[in-house]
């Protein structure tokens, strides 16, 4: 276990090691900023889904190394989706910003993913040991924001594909099913069942 | 006879296998040392032009001076839904198409209707190559050098009635070979239309091939529609039906988000799609955006045609 936390660590590098790698390899197509934007906000939305499972899972089996990993995944989250941010407003807008604001108060899309990004930015600052200390009771009301943030993202999501909503909605159900595991009159019963599964 | 045999390529300049092989191996591991080719057309080495070769004029009138983009951005960056609706899909699984034996349906107010075989299409007409900008609504656009011929000597043949006011293009529906259609992402099968005038516009193309030989299956083939100055959804591909009517065809798009699609969907800077603006745009192989044209740059040769339309409203 105490390899764990390290190990987590490097395996979120991965996407951005393998990206960097391609784009300089020539290995992403015609379009490889197309590629990599949009790789960026879906490895932001898949460890944003991956944080939220962390919870139920040490509830459900009673687990200590998920509430660890937790805050590392929703940082990473929090470092793809900048990542996704600055390469649409360097590579899709030239850092125009008369048109970045157009953009995001006209496409709903874009608004919602602006939103999400600046509602993770609490977050990630307050991650830290001395915050969560000072904030105290607080901190855990300030971080259920991550429950409208997946909210935004989904939709994000959603306004974004011209007509094929398959991957959007596939998450949508892990979303939902991630809401539904937290539920408070199925949390306990699974978690009674699971313990003496595993007594 | 349109379509020349491999045959008639001289064997001395078909390059042996082994020397090809080589030659792509270099271009590989110098593309990797250099780190160099991030958006440079290193992909070129990856595939050249392959198929049959078509004979073809090259009327000076379409030629063009700006780079094209190469074969392999051409037929590997496809939106074509009916074999998935990611754009590296097509280029593998359109290669199920089976583009032979192909007919076209001529229906509606023509005095010539009928079920007429791909030859019998194409027999009359001499093939010439143009090279056309291809905008796609999505804010990206590549140079094309086509091979087809005017859509406009085609409908002439068949003589449209005096009712034949918009044409109704009709994409082949076959979801045994376009796994794509096996889910309703759109309301198959694909459908695009035309405004009489905008089909006999000398510059609206029937194209049955691209780089000098016959299409590729994933660009369309055997028959699509090129109309460049509208974005590329409105050149409908793999086409099987074209119908004469007296009403605006509704197409697909349309009818999928009618917000955001318009029947005319020309090229226009000054109209945002609701997801993109469409200011600018993206060439394929490009880094930096360049603007966009109004009528993609054929305003010249086409402004007329919406003259006194408020093109906001008609988008």
């Amino acid at each position: 276990m105490k390899w764990l936390k390290p190990m987590v660590f490097l395996a979120c590098l991965v996407p951005m090691g393998y990206y960097t790698w391609a784009v300089f390899a020539d290995q992403l197509g015609a379009n490889p900023i197309e590629v990599v934007t949009r790789a960026a906000g879906e490895w932001a939305l898949r460890l944003l889904w991956l944080t939220l499972l962390m919870t139920p899972l040490r509830r459900w089996w009673a687990w200590a190394w998920p509430i660890r990993l937790r805050r590392m995944l929703g940082l990473y989250s929090f470092f793809y989706a900048t990542v996704h941010l600055l390469l649409y407003l360097w590579l899709d807008k030239f850092f125009m910003w008369p048109e970045i604001g157009a953009d995001i108060l006209k496409r709903p899309f874009i608004t919602m993913g602006m939103l999400s990004w600046l509602l993770l930015l609490p977050l990630a600052f307050t991650s830290n040991q001395l915050a969560i200390r000072r904030l105290g009771k607080r901190w855990r009301s300030l971080h259920r924001l991550v429950y409208p943030i997946a909210g935004l993202v989904i939709l994000h999501f959603f306004w974004l594909v011209k007509a094929d909503v398959l991957q959007p909605l596939i998450y949508l159900g892990l979303l939902a099913l991630l809401l539904w595991v937290r539920l408070p009159v199925l949390a306990p019963n699974l978690y009674k069942r699971v313990s003496k599964l595993s007594v | 006879m349109l379509i020349k045999r491999p045959a008639d390529i001289k064997s001395s300049e078909i390059t042996p296998e082994a020397v090809y092989n080589d030659r792509r191996r270099f271009m590989q591991t110098t593309a990797g040392l250099a780190l160099a080719p991030l958006f440079a057309s290193a992909a070129f080495a990856e595939s050249m032009p392959n198929g049959q070769k078509l004979n073809y004029l090259q009327p000076k009138q379409f030629a063009s001076s700006e780079p094209r983009s190469t074969f392999e951005q051409i037929t590997h960056y496809n939106n074509f839904y009916e074999f998935g609706t990611d754009k590296y899909s097509p280029a593998e699984l359109a290669q199920k198409l089976t583009v032979s034996p192909w007919s076209i349906a001529i229906e509606g107010e023509v005095e010539k209707p009928g079920v007429y075989t791909l030859e019998d299409i194409l027999k009359p007409h001499s093939l010439e190559e143009r090279i056309y900008r291809l905008r796609c609504v999505e804010g990206w656009s590549m140079v094309i050098p086509w091979v087809g011929f005017s859509l406009g000597d085609l409908i002439k043949r068949f003589k449209p009635t005096s009712g034949a006011k918009y044409v109704e293009f009709t994409t082949l529906s076959r979801p045994a070979e376009m796994v794509g259609q096996r889910r309703n992402v759109l309301d198959w099968p694909y459908v695009e239309g035309l405004r009489m005038d905008e089909a006999m516009h000398p510059l609206t193309l029937l194209a049955v091939g691209l780089y000098g030989e016959v299409m590729p299956k994933q660009n369309g083939a055997p028959i699509r529609l090129v109309v460049p100055w509208k974005y590329g959804f409105k050149s409908i591909k793999s086409i099987v039906k074209i119908r004469f009517v007296s009403k605006p065809p509704i197409s697909s798009w349309m009818r999928s988000v009618p917000s955001e699609y318009g029947f005319y969907s020309n090229v226009n800077p000054e109209v945002d799609h609701p997801r993109w603006s469409q200011g600018r745009e993206r060439r394929i192989g490009e880094f930096l955006k360049r603007e966009t044209l109004k009528f993609n740059g054929y305003g010249e040769q086409v402004a007329q045609l919406y003259q006194g339309m408020d093109l906001r409203k008609y988008f």
